[in-house]
């Protein structure tokens, strides 16, 4: 009997899986691994069931570190999100400057994440950093070192200034799909700018931007290098977000079991969100 | 409703013109009825496209001016010119529901809710889009879209003309008759003047009353279906339309008669060609082209079944030459002659028929 | 070599696309796949190719089953309705790319690829790549690469769908001598009913996954099996009424009559669904046989050679094709004539009366 086309192909999916494998699988076990035992450092485990999990979900601590997160992201998200659309919108779609403007924009995106954090570190410093001196200077007290909401106003405009362009840049891919006769056809129909937004462009950018709200979801829920660079996590604990507290926790103080399971339900929650939103957004569009 | 002027129209897209080649549209002067039906027929590039969006405002005439009832609007903006026009592709407002999309333009206008829904009613009944009103545009299919494009144009009750851009391109072969003869049967009912483009002859043909022909950014012959058929000014009109196209070969006129491989044929306008003329040619539909007793002796090749007719494929010492016989007629098996419709033969000089001013150039 | 397809079937979940078939195509014929979008022309095709693998059925070739041989071991060649070259390859190395795979001698390659050029008028182009050329020419160097290898099967799927009306016309025309002293199986599908006329060879009609009917062109079109296949090659669409036959005679709408006539003169009394194509429906009396018939006018097409009339009779919608200029008023009662000797008669389950033979029950 012949062999079929079918057959032979999974054998190009045989070098995925085992990327995956070893890339997500045997490490995600391995914190699964961690998370249900104990250990003393001298390489004995201990079955500890679900002490770790009751643990970590009843400690404050990372009641507060998850809260730092959330208030962190939905500001990031609600800043970057219209910011980059609108910037988008005013991009050139046509013309010498649309190269321009590209590469303009991916510039922050090729930035490695910690010059990002030193950058800014630098660039915010009071008493020699340029934004330091500036917000000094016309009478702001601006020391994100020392004041909790200067650290957090820093660390919130550096995602913005690093992450924008990602949205400027699918949210353009979005808009300069929409076929010509669309614009034509608005014109037309005496349809205003707010109306052109609102019924065509906004509709047909959906789809991008829907990957634009859960990349910058899942990438700013997960940040650590910009912030540990930038502001350490401090002053105090004020900009400890989940990240920085998990890796405090697991290479600071080396308890491996409670921040394998912290690990564990970091991950259980932006996948649950992610999974929620994409379904709704999905479902929204089958409508 | 408006009566369309174009006065000495030229555009080319690039910033100085010299060439002749350079214009996309070479000159134009036409004057369009209020309420007729016109189409604007040629193959792709022959600058139809343009014309269509100079009119309807998107795109500024390099030279010469439009005019709408008298009115210049070649600097008025697509929105207050008071046009409608569907494209080759459907736009709908894939968000809003068949009655959003027709109110669109007139809550766009500040039009009173009130009277929005009655004239919604009214055009939906016309499209037969009643029984989806309330349905989401994106959820119908290609024709139930182009509907409600057109029905975007005619809800508005100042419109002066509706234009279509090749608006058949995306519709199946059985439902284009159906949207066919919806757009000829609202052109009659509504009495809009409309400009439907396209580069199907038979689409253009049962649309307009008055059908302009373009090639090469030029108007080759504007006339009836019926002046296009059977008194092509040109020889690319008689090719371009008609299906198959017009037979060309070369002739030769002596003393008002006209050769073809020195057999006389009869053409009607033999007599008026100058007696030294050279490189002329004849043209006669596959139409008007029989078997005869007695003229041109030729073999035949091929004939192909159309259903309701037959193509006949014949050659002759000078080529070959197409002719239509009704289904189940004899076809002599190998040898014939063949007689042309004199009424309807034609002499061409330079591909411009003789004995009349060629085309609008 | 003979390509079988012995009850072949593919449903995909709960969804059958094609319904078990048999066909038979033999070497050196051309076969066309007629219905329209999404009746399983493509599916049939991709079964038929192997690059879909049917769920039930076998697919023989040359008296060997290949069913689930790939695609690449098959000696097939597809080309399809959208242009699809190699973007960055000259017109001679897309045509040459068959070949190169087969690893023949460049010599060789040369002269094949410089013949099939010639063959497609593509000799002045072949340094260009595809973005240079019209799109008639693209379809051609995809053809050219289809036709280069020799295969034992080439599929054509709707390739002359995207072109301009003239560019169809002209490929059309120049396709089957394409194939003339080849001894392969092609097969072509399309939507449009006068395109398979034109081709001739054999046809199966296809609607929603079901092959209706296949046979000789010329005989499906005049002696279709049953009403679907009827439909599906019938462009404009047939003209269906329901009639009744009382003794001797066909009754239609309550006051419009004429004689069974000799061949249905034995059919039992009862229901049966008349169907007449449009262009044996004519505003002028033809044969003293055509039977009169009053109708209320909707839209009238008039294409310079030839009228459409679309009317109604009891709310049911009729249309006519003929020569000539019939012009009629929006709304006008017309008098149009059936050619009877012409139409056909379909049973309650859509069936095709053939027979005068007595019917038993």
């Amino acid at each position: 009997m012949n062999k079929t086309v079918n057959q032979k192909a999974w054998l190009f999916v045989v070098p995925v899986v085992l990327l995956v494998a070893f890339n997500a699988i045997i490490p995600l076990m391995t914190v699964v691994n961690y998370s249900v035992q104990e250990t003393f450092g001298d390489n004995t485990f201990f079955w500890a069931g679900v002490l770790w999990f009751e643990q970590v979900l009843n400690s404050e601590r990372f009641h507060d570190s998850l809260m730092r997160q959330i208030i962190f992201t939905a500001t990031i998200l609600a800043i970057e999100v219209p910011l980059g659309v609108a910037i988008a919108l005013t991009m050139p779609r046509k013309g010498v400057w649309v190269p321009v403007c590209l590469v303009l924009m991916a510039l922050p995106l090729l930035i490695p994440w910690n010059v990002v954090g030193a950058m800014w570190n630098i660039f915010a410093l009071p008493e020699i950093g340029l934004l330091g001196r500036m917000l000094n200077g016309i009478g702001f007290d601006y020391n994100f070192t020392r004041q909790p909401e200067d650290a957090w106003f820093t660390l919130i405009l550096m995602d913005v200034w690093h992450w924008t362009s990602l949205v400027v840049l699918l949210s353009y891919a979005g808009l300069v799909s929409i076929p010509d006769a669309y614009y034509q056809a608005a014109k037309i129909d005496g349809a205003g700018g707010w109306a052109i937004f609102r019924h065509i462009q906004l509709p047909k950018m959906k789809r991008v931007l829907t990957i634009a709200i859960l990349l910058r979801f899942m990438d700013s829920f997960m940040i650590y290098t910009e912030a540990v660079v930038l502001t350490g996590g401090g002053p105090g604990n004020s900009t400890t977000l989940l990240s920085i507290d998990l890796v405090k926790i697991a290479l600071g103080q080396f308890d491996l079991g409670p921040a394998a399971a912290m690990s564990l339900i970091y991950f259980l929650i932006i996948l649950l969100v992610s999974w929620v939103f994409y379904t709704l957004m999905m479902r929204n569009e089958q409508q | 409703m408006a009566k369309i002027t174009l006065d000495d129209l030229r555009h080319s897209y690039m910033p100085n013109p010299t060439a002749e080649d350079d214009w996309a549209l070479k000159q134009l002067d036409v004057d369009w009825e209020d309420g007729g039906a016109y189409a604007l027929l040629g193959p792709s590039g022959c600058g139809k496209t343009t014309l269509l969006n100079i009119i309807s405002g998107l795109l500024r005439p390099s030279h010469g001016r439009v005019l709408f009832d008298g009115k210049d609007v070649t600097d008025l903006p697509p929105d207050q010119r008071h046009i409608a026009q569907v494209f080759q592709f459907p736009v709908v407002y894939d968000t809003m529901t068949v009655y959003d999309n027709l109110a669109f333009p007139l809550r766009n206008r500040g039009v009173a809710e009130a009277d929005v829904d009655k004239r919604v009613r009214e055009i939906a009944e016309l499209t037969d889009l009643t029984e989806t009103l309330n349905v989401r545009a994106a959820g119908l299919t290609a024709d139930g879209k182009q509907k409600i494009s057109l029905g975007r144009g005619l809800v508005r009750t100042d419109v002066n003309v509706v234009m279509f851009d090749e608006p058949l391109t995306v519709i199946d072969p059985h439902l284009k008759w159906q949207l066919r003869s919806k757009l000829k049967e609202l052109h009659q009912r509504v009495g809009v003047t409309m400009i439907y483009v396209t580069h199907d002859q038979i689409e253009a043909l049962t649309f307009a009353d008055q059908v302009v022909v373009m090639n090469l950014g030029e108007v080759v012959q504007i006339g009836t279906p019926v002046d296009l058929f059977e008194r092509p000014q040109h020889t690319f009109v008689g090719h371009f339309i008609g299906s198959p196209g017009m037979n060309v070969m070369p002739c030769e006129v002596s003393g008002g008669n006209a050769y073809v491989n020195g057999v006389r044929v009869e053409a009607a306008n033999a007599h008026a060609c100058a007696a030294d003329a050279k490189g002329l040619e004849i043209g006669v539909r596959p139409e008007f082209v029989s078997f005869a007793d007695d003229g041109l002796p030729v073999r035949v090749t091929k004939v192909s079944d159309a259903g309701r007719f037959q193509i006949v494929d014949a050659s002759h010492d000078g080529g070959s030459i197409k002719l239509l016989v009704a289904e189940g007629d004899e076809i002599p098996a190998d040898t014939a002659k063949l007689k042309f419709d004199s009424a309807h033969t034609q002499v061409y000089d330079g591909g411009w028929i003789v004995g009349a001013k060629g085309g609008a150039a | 070599m003979t390509l079988e397809l012995k009850s072949i079937g593919k449903s995909v979940g709960a969804e059958v696309h094609i319904h078990p078939t048999d066909l038979t195509l033999e070497a050196g014929s051309f076969n066309i796949l007629l219905g329209t979008t999404l009746a399983g022309k493509t599916t049939l095709m991709q079964l038929m190719a192997g690059i879909e693998r049917p769920t039930s059925g076998e697919v023989w070739f040359g008296g060997q089953n290949v069913t689930g041989v790939a695609v690449q071991k098959r000696n097939v060649s597809m080309v399809y309705q959208q242009f699809i070259n190699y973007p960055n390859y000259s017109v001679f190395e897309n045509i040459a790319s068959p070949l190169r795979v087969a690893r023949l001698p460049a010599a060789e390659i040369k002269k094949r690829v410089g013949d099939m050029a010639e063959l497609l008028k593509l000799s002045a182009m072949l340094d260009r790549r595809p973005s240079e050329l019209s799109g008639g020419q693209q379809q051609r160097t995809a053809l050219a690469r289809a036709l280069v290898k020799d295969s034992d099967l080439v599929l054509l799927d709707e390739p002359l769908a995207n072109l301009d009306f003239k560019l169809r016309e002209e490929l059309r025309d120049e396709l089957p001598r394409l194939f003339s002293d080849r001894n392969c199986i092609v097969v072509y599908a399309t939507t449009e009913p006068t395109e398979a006329l034109l081709f001739g060879g054999n046809t199966a009609t296809l609607m929603e996954g079901r092959v209706t009917q296949f046979g000789p062109t010329g005989d499906l079109y005049r002696q279709p099996n049953d009403l679907v296949s009827a439909r599906v090659f019938s462009d404009p669409p047939m003209n269906v009424a329901p009639v009744r036959k009382t003794g001797s005679e066909i009754v239609f709408g309550g006051d419009v009559r004429w004689p069974a006539g000799e061949r249905f003169q034995s059919l039992a009394d009862g229901e049966y669904l008349f169907g007449v194509r449009p262009h044996h429906v004519t505003p002028m009396r033809k044969s003293d046989a055509a039977v009169p018939v009053e109708g209320r006018v909707l839209v009238t097409e008039l294409s310079g050679s030839e009228s459409v009339v679309h009317f109604e009779i009891n709310d049911i919608p009729w249309v006519s094709q003929s020569h000539g200029i019939h012009a009629f008023d929006v709304g006008a009662s017309a008098t149009l004539y059936l050619d009877i000797t012409e139409a056909f008669y379909f049973d309650g389950e859509g069936r095709r009366i053939t027979t005068a033979a007595p019917q038993g029950h």
